[in-house]
């Protein structure tokens, strides 16, 4: 688009327009409103519903308004005869087809043939022949088709090519006969498809958990902070009485546009799941028993006192899931830390905690979600940014087409929606080593110098083409990022990870960020639920121990904030060893599950994100408040509320909070203005570089398995981004070890040893073994990282 | 001079009881006329085909609900007396899974019948129903499909008759 201004006409209204605009771009911006099928302003354009035909001037027939581009001097009149007959003779042609089932259709009320017919069809029509019928496909658990209703918009198919990045849906046959439908007879797979939904202008694709359970015009729309991943996606929560029966996207440009990747868009299932806990419920001599709150309450503060008078108040830890509200994480680290203890952790998922005082104010971006699109070159290091951030994701995507280069450090060959510039997939020990070997051939191309002590780590490594190639379009490119995402978390080397990704992005003058993992992780570490950083990211005077520390010493006693730690944390055997050798372990969940009845001592049930009030801080550092849709299920009540009435049952100063406002104004006021920055001096201590020889474990955590609500929603759970219970080799590793897809494997890390299904994946190199969390049958396996043995059984 | 005479007027009808006779005279004229008053509950009324009373559920002849759960009926409906829960049916149809009607709210404006597509809804020329506790009043889905296939014969005559007019 050109700077250049025109001047057209439009209904008598004179308007300024940029050149190359779009006339029904120019009629949206001044309100005045054109008919439309086909046209999506976040699509390309396609002109082929024809709804859009508005009479233009010397024009010898209407032009469609999706593709006419403005001109200086146009005259267009939108509501004149010739425009308004010919929009009701394509509708009269769009309704030939197009069945009389709004009754018993999803789309009634919010369907756009159904409002545009009564503006633009007539009563009865005059069409007498048969109609046209096509055979449903089935295209997955989560999208139900209906493709008699069809009009050929094509916003679907097109939304694949251009948005999702695959092309699953199509189009085949021409005019009557042309019937949309998945290229080969598979289910629809990407991350994003749920947006086909509310893109479909009429019922042909709705949504199939919500099938047939309510009517558009029942629901009541409130607008929530989606909590499965770190970019804080705005959504409406649509409810019914009390009852959340979907999730729609809320528009957010700065965020996520317009649209929800899968798992914010059916997560809600869970809330309703019979798994809910609805009492809180205290284990007396092995028994559970449903008791009131002022019981429950009475019962912890009796155990906790014999503990922290027995031993100290060092053997009571705190594991909190960085999904709870702001207010929630504020609160627990005050009541641990009034309780005299500094363990409390968020980072479930790390192993590697070593230098993590030098860590940043927060796990930031690096930038804001809009930056991504303009980058030049991106290195994702550790990152499967397509399940893990579906939105940055698509912000990268975008930049791709532009024309970046994404390069991929990573220990799986992941299959992104757009081409990798260039990729180096290798074992996790080896990763560290890919990176010293970039910031090698880094070092010779900026001529700059870093700090001794990491030059010093790179001296045995040699750059080779690939990594050249890396430093070279970070160091030439302006605009450039190097990003550490989940997997590098959970690293077992993530401070070298982070050294080493820091000084290269200092060579490069690129610019470094974190893809944090989950929805409030920024805020986790901005209200001091970590052992070594107060609120506001104070360091703390006496550092506690972090997570992995409070499973392996064994604690006496456990709080947990949402969090299952036999499917949570870094390494889940000794996680559930400890939940269970614990003299006390108090459970704050919205759920109940086997485990944590066994584990478990006290089980207090906890609002879900629809019921909670509270603040998520995203990725980028945007503060965003919600307050709940629906009330709380059974006896629930709000964590922060939970945590208040914990605290004042210990006489705890500073713990009377009426309401979750009062806590907000509390930190906020801590936090004051805060900003993320990455920046550090970018030196160590480590000396050398990890060697592991032999078998290597890797673990990631499929996008619908993040967290307990998301393992516990039944749509989500049938498709493909779940744990399957199995080890994934590469062929060459399979036929090293004569094993075959039929086989089971015996699977051993240190004296654990477990059998599991073999899966052949050639997306693993060689010499690594592929788990992925969250699964039950592998509890008793040991960390995510690390060395593994499998043998044939 | 006027007053004179309104007052002799006066005192003639008061002596003759011109206003007794003409009370009288319209006492008599209806005691010959024919009665009007219906023997309730031997006699009946006459009703209309269109006649709005107690609600009922229709079947297809197949015996096949007829409802689809579109939820117009408790859209339209002003006093907001219907209650509708749907779900799919396992071969795939909507379908209810709780069709309420509270008779205690109900109007009988006969808009639920009107928003029906598929006139499953109707009321029928039923209005001698009572319920000895507030909760009686509550008609359920299966009460509505019973008063539905008790009454369908009458039901299916009325809306044939009314057909025409539609």
């Amino acid at each position: 688009m050109s700077d250049e201004k025109i001047k057209l006409e439009i209904d008598g209204r004179e308007i300024n327009a940029d050149q190359g605009q779009m006339l029904i771009e120019v009629t949206d911006k001044n309100n005045i409103y054109i008919p439309r099928f086909c046209y999506h302003k976040k699509l390309s354009v396609a002109a082929n519903c024809r709804m859009c035909l508005v009479d233009v001037e010397k024009a010898p027939k209407p032009l469609p308004a999706c593709s006419t581009p403005v001109i200086d001097g146009m005259k267009v009149r939108t509501r004149s005869k010739l425009a308004v007959d010919a929009q009701k003779s394509v509708m009269e042609f769009l309704l030939i087809n197009h069945p009389l089932d709004c009754p018993i259709c999803d789309q009634g009320g919010e369907c756009e043939l159904q409002d545009l017919a009564m503006g633009y069809g007539n009563d009865v029509s005059r069409y007498q022949e048969r109609k046209r019928v096509v055979i449903d496909k089935n295209i997955g658990p989560l999208i139900q088709t209906d493709l008699t209703r069809c009009i050929h918009c094509t916003r679907c198919v097109r939304f694949g090519e251009e948005i999702a990045g695959i092309r699953e849906l199509g189009a085949t046959g021409r005019g009557e006969n042309m019937e949309i439908g998945t290229y080969i007879e598979k289910s629809v797979t990407s991350e994003m498809s749920g947006n086909v939904i509310d893109l479909c202008p009429v019922g042909a694709l709705t949504s199939k958990p919500f099938r047939y359970s309510a009517r558009t015009w029942e629901l009541v729309q409130r607008n929530t902070v989606a909590p499965h991943d770190s970019v804080g996606s705005n959504i409406y929560l649509h409810v019914k009485g009390d009852t959340v029966k979907r999730v729609v996207p809320a528009e957010n440009e700065a965020i996520n546009e317009t649209w929800i990747s899968d798992r914010d868009r059916f997560s809600y299932e869970a809330v309703n799941s019979e798994d809910r806990l609805h009492h809180p419920m205290v284990k007396v001599n092995n028994t559970w028993q449903q008791v009131d709150w002022e019981e429950a309450l009475d019962f912890i503060k009796e155990k906790l006192d014999i503990i922290i008078d027995q031993y100290s108040p060092s053997q009571l830890g705190t594991l909190i899931s960085p999904t709870s509200t702001l207010e929630e994480l504020y609160l627990s680290q005050k009541l641990i830390r009034g309780l005299g203890s500094n363990n409390i952790d968020c980072r479930l998922k790390q192993i590697d905690f070593s230098e993590q005082v030098s860590a940043p104010y927060f796990p930031w971006s690096g930038q804001s979600i809009v930056d991504f699109e303009r980058n030049q070159a991106v290195l994702l290091v550790g990152s499967h940014v397509r399940k893990d951030q579906p939105i940055i994701n698509h912000r990268l995507r975008k930049a791709v087409t532009n024309g970046a280069a994404v390069m991929a450090i990573n220990p799986i060959d992941y299959d992104f929606n757009f081409s990798l510039h260039c990729k180096s997939i290798v074992t996790p020990n080896n990763m560290v080593g890919e990176l010293g070997s970039v910031l090698k051939a880094a070092c010779k191309l900026s001529k700059k110098n870093i700090d001794a002590s990491v030059k010093k780590l790179t001296t045995n490594l040699s750059a080779n083409e690939t990594h050249k190639e890396i430093a070279d379009q970070l160091f030439n490119n302006a605009d450039t990022i190097i990003l550490l995402g989940n997997l590098s978390t959970a690293h077992p080397q993530f401070t070298l990870l982070r050294i080493l990704a820091g000084s290269i992005s200092k060579l490069t003058g690129s610019k470094f960020g974190y893809l944090s993992d989950s929805a409030n992780s920024s805020g986790a570490w901005l209200a001091g639920a970590l052992p070594h950083r107060l609120a506001g990211g104070v360091d703390s005077p006496e550092i506690g121990l972090n997570s992995f520390e409070m499973l392996s010493k064994k604690l006496k006693a456990y709080i947990l904030l949402g969090v299952e730690p036999e499917l949570d944390c870094w390494d889940t055997s000794i996680a559930h060893s400890a939940m269970r050798d614990a003299d006390l372990v108090v459970s704050l969940s919205a759920f109940q599950s086997g485990a944590a009845k066994d584990y478990a001592n006290v089980l207090l049930p906890t609002a879900t994100f629809v019921e909670n009030s509270g603040a998520y801080i995203n990725n980028e550092g945007i503060l965003q408040r919600f307050n709940n849709a629906v009330s709380p299920q059974g006896e629930a009540l709000c964590g922060w509320k939970i945590i208040n009435d914990i605290a004042d049952n210990f006489d705890l100063d500073g713990f009377d909070y009426p309401n979750h406002d009062v806590i907000y104004n509390e930190i906020t006021n801590i936090l004051g203005e805060f900003k993320g920055n990455n920046d550090e001096n970018w030196k160590t201590s480590i000396t050398s570089l990890p060697n592991v020889r032999g078998l290597q474990r890797i673990t990631e955590t499929p996008m619908n398995m993040i967290d307990s609500l998301t393992r516990r929603a039944i749509s989500l759970q049938k498709t493909n981004d779940i744990s399957v219970g199995a080890i994934h080799i590469n062929s060459t590793l399979a036929n090293k070890n004569k094993i075959s897809a039929v086989d089971r494997a015996k699977v051993s890390q240190k004296e654990q040893e477990i059998q599991m299904p073999v899966k052949i994946d050639n997306r693993v190199p060689d010499n690594c073994v592929l788990i992925q969390s969250s699964h039950p049958s592998q509890i008793d396996l040991g960390g995510a990282f690390g060395s593994i043995k499998i043998e044939k059984c | 001079m006027n007053k004179r005479v309104n007052k002799i007027k006066h005192y003639i009808n008061s002596l003759f009881l011109f206003e007794l006779i003409k009370g009288l005279y319209l006492t008599g004229r209806h005691l010959f006329k024919r009665k009007l008053t219906v023997q309730y509950p031997e006699e009946k009324t006459p009703q209309s085909n269109r006649f709005r009373g107690l609600h009922a559920l229709r079947r297809y002849p197949n015996g096949e609900e007829r409802c689809i759960a579109c939820k117009l009926c408790e859209a339209v409906c002003p006093a907001t007396a219907i209650t509708i829960e749907s779900e799919q049916r396992e071969d795939g149809s909507r379908r209810t899974t709780r069709y309420d009607i509270d008779l205690t709210k109900c109007i009988f404006c006969g808009f639920c019948e009107e928003s029906c597509p598929v006139d499953s809804i109707v009321e029928t020329r039923i209005f001698e129903y009572h319920g000895e506790e507030r909760g009686d009043l509550l008609l359920t889905k299966s009460q509505l499909l019973e008063i539905g296939d008790k009454f369908e014969e009458q039901i299916a005559v009325d809306r044939q008759e009314d057909a025409k007019f539609r």
